[in-house]
This record gives C-alpha cells, structure tokens and sequence, in this order.
C-alpha cells in the first residue's frame, strides 16, 4: 500500500521510558504502509537507537531537554529525523563494531544497528547546538537488512 | 526484566523475562550476574527465551556478562535465542563468541 504525504511528529522528554513511544509510532506507520512484520520490527528498533543515543549523548539525559521524531512517507520511501539538542559529535570517529579489537566492547553498537536496518543514514549538525539524525528507507525493498556496513 | 535463578549440577541457570534494553533491564542483568559471579557461581547458562525485546545496550551488557564470567574462570553460555536476538548476534558477528544452545540437558553437560 502507498501512501502520499504521511507526515508524524512526536516530541518527547530525555527519559529512556519515552523511547518505547517513538518506536511503536514507528512500527506502526510501517505496517499499515505494507511492511512486513520483521521489516516493520528491525526500522523500529533502529529508531529505538537513535533516539536513544540522542537521549543519552545528545541531552545527556537532561530531561529538560527534547528529542523530536518526524516520520514523513512518501510513496515507499520512508524518512525519519530524529532531532536533540546536544552539541554534536564526529561521525567518522566512531569505531567499527566488527573490528576484532572492537568486538567485546560492552557498547558501540547502536549506529552499526542503525546502519543496517536502514538504506542510509546521515547527520546533519546545526550552528549553536542541536544534531540531526536522518534516516531513509525505501519499503518497498522488503526487510532488506544489509548486513556487514559499518 | 525478571530473572529467575535455579542450579542444576553446579550451574546457574539464569532465565530472564522481559526486556533488555537501555534504562530497563540493563543494569539489572549487570547486577544479576555481578551477584552470581560473587558469590561463586560462575559456570552460567542463561535461558533467553523470555526475553521480548533487546537493543544495543543489552547486546553490551550480554558481552559485559561474559566477560566477567569469564575474567573469574567460568563460562556464560547461551539457552533458547530468540529468532531476533540471534539475528542481532549474528550482524555483529557476536554469535562467533557466544556458545549457543536450543537443548537445556545438553547445554548444562557442556560446562
């Protein structure tokens, strides 16, 4: 099923007991969008990571702080950005999770998740403060978990 | 997330319910196996067919739990995967380091 110009938006405090919120918004904008079930559960669960990592890195817990989560569907293409207001980070210096010397490492795990559930990622900083995270996938490709990317 | 704790031969059978994910669950499997490592139990099968949700931060603590297990001379080992959480160990080829097994009979005899 397609459906043109879906747009959702949520935003919540910086309590880990919110992300489950955002996830569920998730999985259900797949699903009634055709999504298998698996394919809806593995996009959900990299939204999980990424408004976790905005909660925990990006406000550092701060509770006064917001993370905001937009889900806009286009047709099959479903996009998400999900927005803190932390000081951002260097993408290229996180370690790859599949590194021998990486691999029992107790966290930096979250962007590989993110990475391969997902088409494609990217952040996006902005001047003063406040990171952007955006995902895409096309929904139409299945569950097509894309094994391997770091 | 609920554990459940029984011995069966000298191994601690951990089986956890619920989810394992940042803020719930984490910590608590932390503490879980920091209190069976403490008081000498060190040789563990964790049964994880209960477990309905994990995320990154449950797949730390589960690399965590082994490590000290291991760092006190014992094993952790692995009962039950559920079919996503195996996908999960699997991507991040964590699956080559955990033992794993379905049968719980043949799992308590591998210690």
């Amino acid at each position: 099923m397609e459906r043109d110009g879906e747009r959702i938006e949520i935003t919540i405090s910086s309590r880990f007991e919110n992300i489950e919120l955002v996830q569920v918004i998730a999985e259900h904008l797949c699903e009634n969008a055709g999504m298998d079930e698996d394919g809806s559960h593995w996009i959900g669960m990299a939204v999980r990571e990424a408004v976790a990592n905005a909660i925990k890195h990006g406000n550092k817990l701060d509770i006064k702080k917001k993370v905001s989560a937009v889900f806009e569907l286009n047709g099959h293409d479903l996009a998400i950005t999900i927005s803190d207001e932390g000081t951002g980070f260097d993408p290229t210096a996180v370690s790859d999770p599949l590194n021998p010397q990486n691999l029992m490492k107790t966290s930096g795990r979250g962007i590989f998740y993110m990475r391969t559930f997902m088409d494609q990622i990217r952040y996006s900083f902005q001047d003063g403060g406040g990171t952007s995270l955006i995902m895409t996938k096309n929904l139409a490709k299945g569950t097509g978990m894309a094994t391997g990317k770091a | 997330m609920k554990a459940t704790t029984r011995d069966v031969n000298g191994i601690e059978i951990i089986k956890l319910d619920g989810k394992i994910t940042i803020g719930a669950g984490d910590q608590q499997l932390r503490d879980v196996i920091a209190n069976a490592v403490a008081n000498g139990k060190n040789k563990i099968l964790l049964d994880l067919s209960g477990v309905t949700t994990i995320d990154s931060s449950g797949i730390g603590e589960l690399v965590g739990s082994y490590t000290t297990a291991t760092n006190r001379g014992g094993k952790l080992k692995l009962l039950h995967l559920p079919a996503k959480l195996n996908e999960l160990l699997h991507v991040t080829q964590l699956i080559t380091v955990f033992e794993v097994y379905e049968n719980e009979d043949e799992a308590v005899k591998s210690f």
